[in-house]
């Protein structure tokens, strides 16, 4: 009895140096439907140490947001007699549609690169997956250009000083998703670094869906072809029609 | 106007789509051709994914001429039979196509594909109209009357078996030379979302020999039937046809044919043959470029 008291306490103690995160984000859900055009999204908590005290000093915040992964193929463009073809390829099992990294200062100097590498905190150390057999400077080619196009869309985003803290108990960070992403289930993940270590982390989601017209159009792209088709052709025919009617009147 | 389309995934400004379908639908009246190899590149450009915009494409080339069609019907302006034929080609073309745009996509070269086709004919037919329609020029302003094209058809056409009667052409050949014909705008339809009509209006006049008064309204109609066999087949196969992106093209592109209509009755076909020459042109020397120089990304992404 008294062995389990002092072991309950030894636990406490010893929690007690690791601070606890109570991660929120501004919305769980976002719809997408006519009009959208991308969303801001806030990632927002506070970091307690379990007294109750204020735990931020000295502790870093990385909060990364990642959609929903897919296998894709990546191609590259050579010049090949003259013109710039597709030439080279590699497949990547699980390439995220979506992958934001926000953190209170530039990640390299929060932990070393084994850290980073581990819990993948920045576009540097996504874990992709590639299919096949091929030599590691390719694959870091590869990987490299993957960041690269996904930057450009607005869809990789890393950015060293997005995350704010205020009297060393609140963070926040604003991730901001463009039109084209996916839907499907994000997760947002943040991280507590004191240290060069984790010393805590906590997930939430954010559910990015269809909703009314948009996913009705999508599902019948998707599983009515023939119909949607017909409805496609006659809409063109009589919208022509329309016109030639409308037109002759004037 | 932020619109968002829902197969493309992708917001864009509304009013952009509409102008670009006015800006096409406006050739497609004054020039009778679809406009289709002027959208394609230019929704690609605008950042909508290749296939949504080939797919969608085809359905505004639809609704462009439609009007069109129903214009020279009424005036007798359709040989039936021989778009009848066209049409079958046609439709056996876009089943070809399909599975080419599969192959070629699969091999990743779908793009590079495209991009050769649209330098190829649109270099060469644009070259050849602006040839001819400067000629044409020269020769008024001189005052030489232009020598009459002798209307014949190419000895290649002759020597096809099976002739049949057309008379409405006024020709006496055999049915296969069309579907042939048919089958290659198909295809092309199928692959570059294009209407075909700048590659068979002067297919149909100097491989044919088919009489002027009805090469416009038939080649109309074959578009006509083919593009709706396109968009079922994109709707079947790639899935890639966005019904918003399409009524946003179909909206500026059915009134801008009507007025590129209304201002083709003023002005000199030859001047129009030399305007939409050089269009066609730029838009191929542009690809052209596109192919030679280094692009500003050099990877691209598909799914699998």
């Amino acid at each position: 009895m008294r062995c389990a008291f002092l072991l309950i306490i030894l636990v406490l103690i010893g929690g007690a140096r690791e601070p606890v995160l109570v991660p929120e984000i501004s919305q769980h859900e976002i719809q997408v439907r006519q009009g959208f055009t991308g969303a801001d999204l806030l990632l927002f908590g506070a970091i307690l140490s379990p007294e109750g005290t204020r735990a931020a000093q000295g502790t870093d915040i990385v909060v990364v947001l990642e959609g929903p992964a897919r296998s894709i193929v990546l191609r590259e463009k050579q010049k090949v007699a003259g013109i710039w073809v597709n030439a080279d390829s590699t497949e990547f099992r699980s390439a995220p549609t979506f992958f934001a990294v926000a953190a209170t200062r530039p990640i390299s100097q929060i932990v070393d690169d084994k850290t980073a590498a581990i819990y993948e905190l920045g576009l540097k150390w996504l874990q992709l997956s590639p299919i096949g057999v091929i030599d590691p400077s390719e694959q870091q080619r590869f990987a490299a250009g993957l960041v690269d196009l996904m930057r450009r869309q607005g869809l990789y985003q890393e950015d060293d000083g997005a995350v704010h803290t205020s009297g060393d108990v609140l963070y926040q960070a604003r991730i901001s998703l463009p039109s084209s992403v996916q839907t499907g289930t994000y997760t947002a993940e943040t991280f507590a670094i004191r240290n060069g270590k984790v010393v805590a982390s906590a997930i939430t989601r954010v559910e990015v869906k269809k909703e009314g017209f948009e996913r009705f159009v999508a599902l019948n792209a998707e599983n009515n072809g023939l119909i949607y088709g017909l409805f496609a052709v006659l809409l063109s025919v009589g919208m022509g029609w329309l016109a030639g009617r409308l037109f002759a009147l004037v | 106007m932020d619109v968002y389309l829902p197969i493309a995934n992708l917001a864009v400004n509304g009013l952009v789509i509409i102008g670009l379908g006015a800006l096409t639908g406006l050739l497609s009246g004054m020039f009778g051709v679809g406009g289709g190899f002027l959208t394609t590149p230019l929704l690609i450009f605008y950042g909508v994914p290749p296939t949504v915009a080939a797919a969608s494409a085809a359905s505004q080339v639809t609704g462009a001429s439609v009007s069109g069609a129903f214009a020279h019907a009424r005036r007798g302006g359709i040989d039936y039979q021989m778009g009848a034929v066209l049409v079958a080609g046609g439709v056996i073309g876009t089943g070809i196509g399909a599975l080419l745009f599969r192959l070629l996509q699969a091999l990743g070269q779908i793009d590079t594909v495209i991009n050769i086709l649209y330098v190829l004919l649109l270099g060469g037919i644009g070259g050849l109209m602006a040839h001819e329609s400067v000629a044409a020029l020269r020769a008024q302003r001189l005052g030489v009357p232009v020598p009459a094209r002798k209307r014949r058809h190419h000895p290649l056409v002759a020597s096809l078996p099976l002739r049949w009667r057309f008379y409405r052409s006024g020709l006496y050949i055999s049915p296969l030379a069309p579907l042939l014909l048919g089958m290659a705008t198909g295809i092309l339809t199928m692959l570059m979302g294009i209407g075909g009509g700048f590659i068979l209006v002067p297919a149909m006049l100097y491989i044919l020999g088919m009489g002027a008064s009805v090469v416009v309204g038939t080649s109309l109609f074959q578009i006509l039937f083919v593009t709706m066999a396109t968009t079922m087949m994109h709707a079947l196969t790639t899935r890639a046809v966005d019904i918003v992106l399409a009524s946003l093209l179909l909206l500026g592109s059915v009134s801008g044919a009507q007025i590129g209509a209304q201002f083709a009755q003023k002005a000199k076909p030859e001047q129009l043959r030399l305007i939409l020459a050089i269009i066609v042109l730029g838009v191929a020397v542009r690809m052209a470029l596109g192919l030679g120089y280094r692009p500003d990304e050099i990877y691209t992404l598909v799914p699998l």
